[in-house]
């Protein structure tokens, strides 16, 4: 579990998160959502320690992220899996380089168990067969899953994802939340997905954390956010008419 | 007050850089893969211009001693000192600023640009470390680029002797041994030594730290260029002034 408490963060006169405090499950996906500029990659960004923050606190199963040695930042860091909207895959490396790469700086695994475990998790995210493939040549959707498969590779407790929808077709959108629920569920992880696509926050939001103006606008599920009667989140969530309409369909049903 | 701030930022990356070692298993290949990159791959450009410079050297020596006093030796002479003081190390050096150091910078930069730097930081891995000092010890070998530099310089001067029939190729060999100061390779080699530090150092600081885009790495390169050369000038007037004055 990852608690966050009245958390500030501020670039020059710029007061980004103004107190942000929530608590993420291990073995859920928990989704930031907000507009774009509401402080969501200010806010994983703290949560990974990539930025440093000037008040609150960040405690990642009790242990308070900013009282610990630097041995154990990066002990924990180690234990700390990340999908980045644009996947940062090293491309020097092939996918399976990509992927062995988290074995191969913190384990001593030996050669043929870092092979298999990099088939098993390759299989997982179902790219058998990409093995020598460079980024470059692997589609968006590719990319997204050889970045998911580096996360979990090395077991992590605890997984971040940045927007890992982004510039992907809906249906391998929907692979891809899917993929990210049944490893969390499967490997009891403690999972937090940034996002702004409604699809996500309607299939997989277990929790969902909503940020407006560096604030905490709102917290619930997929279940309770067609309930809310939260302005800021009903402008946000149902501004198309489409989504209108779900909710709409969805109240009556529900009545 | 950017630019001290920008030089405190220089020295914090180089004290980083020698912090929480990554992996030797993994820095070992890293080396060899800088190896490959920065001295390896600099090879062809660094005999080509080397052996062509020494030659238009020669060249410009023979023109220009009119004087049927002056012994015809002195052209190896000259072309010898010329390359061996200055061209090889310097000039070769700034050269290599354009070349190694714009790939440092781009390479660096462009992991800053699609996050890849942030992916080994959230791994808990000393970015720095694992960039930058791989780098820095491969370019150790930078002196063996310029000992080729030099000897190709001097074999390009005998060629363009030789061939445009500016003097015997025993008067350039008399003139190649003529006064021979073995401490003018020493102090060119010291020379060289602080340039690699400065061509692996300074692009890296250019790329590493470097914000924005695809542009923006564009512009990197260049100014890790200017920098580095305007840097490359100025020791080498120091270490001049130092060790032969």
């Amino acid at each position: 579990m990852i608690e966050v408490n009245d958390l500030h963060k501020s670039f020059g006169d710029a007061h980004i998160l103004k107190g942000i405090t929530t608590t993420f499950d291990k073995g859920k996906t928990n989704l930031v959502i907000g507009q774009s500029g509401s402080g969501k990659t200010v806010f994983l960004k703290c949560l990974l320690g990539l930025f440093n923050y000037e008040s609150g606190s960040i405690s990642y199963d009790g242990k308070i992220f900013s009282k610990l040695s630097e041995d154990d930042k990066r002990n924990l860091r180690a234990e700390i899996g990340m999908v980045f909207q644009g996947s940062a895959l090293f491309d020097s490396m092939t996918i399976a380089e990509n992927v062995m790469f988290p074995l191969r700086m913190f384990t001593k695994q030996s050669k043929s168990e870092m092979h298999d475990r990099v088939d098993f998790v390759l299989k997982r995210v179902n790219l058998e067969g990409a093995h020598h493939k460079m980024p470059s040549e692997a589609s968006g959707g590719m990319q997204k899953r050889v970045a998911i498969a580096r996360a979990i590779v090395n077991n992590p407790k605890y997984l971040f994802c940045d927007e890992p929808n982004s510039g992907l077709d809906p249906k391998t959108a929907i692979v891809i939340d899917n993929l990210i629920q049944e490893i969390t569920d499967e490997y009891q992880i403690t999972t937090v997905i940034n996002s702004h696509d409604m699809n996500s926050v309607m299939e997989i939001g277990e929790k969902i954390v909503f940020l407006k103006d560096g604030l905490k606008a709102w917290e619930g599920s997929n279940k309770t956010i067609f309930r809310t009667d939260n302005k800021s989140v009903t402008d946000f969530v149902y501004s198309s008419n489409l989504f209108k309409k779900v909710r709409k369909m969805y109240l009556e049903e529900n009545e | 007050m950017l630019y001290l701030q920008d030089i405190g930022t220089y020295f914090l990356m180089i004290v980083e850089m020698f912090r929480k070692p990554t992996k030797w298993s993994v820095m070992k290949q890293l080396i060899l893969k800088d190896i490959d990159d920065l001295i390896i791959g600099s090879l062809g450009i660094v005999a080509f211009i080397s052996f062509f410079v020494g030659g238009v050297v020669t060249i410009q020596t023979a023109l220009n001693i009119d004087n049927p006093l002056i012994p015809r030796y002195l052209v190896g002479f000259a072309t010898r000192q010329s390359i061996v003081l200055e061209f090889a190390p310097t000039f070769m050096s700034i050269i290599m600023a354009g070349k190694v150091g714009s790939f440092i910078t781009s390479s660096i930069g462009t992991m800053r640009v699609t996050e890849q730097i942030d992916a080994l930081e959230v791994m808990g891995i000393n970015s720095l470390n694992y960039l930058v000092f791989p780098k820095y010890i491969a370019l150790m070998l930078y002196p063996f680029v310029i000992s080729i530099s030099m000897f190709l310089g001097i074999l390009g001067g005998m060629a363009a002797c030789v061939f445009g029939g500016f003097s015997s190729p025993d008067d350039y060999l008399i003139g190649i041994q003529t006064d021979f100061t073995p401490f003018h390779v020493t102090y060119a080699f010291i020379k060289t030594f602080v340039f690699a530090f400065l061509l692996a150092t300074i692009p890296s600081f250019h790329g590493y730290y470097m914000k924005g885009g695809a542009l923006e790495v564009g512009k990197a390169s260049t100014t890790s260029f200017v920098w580095t050369s305007v840097f490359i000038i100025l020791l080498n007037y120091l270490l001049t002034q130092m060790l032969l004055s």
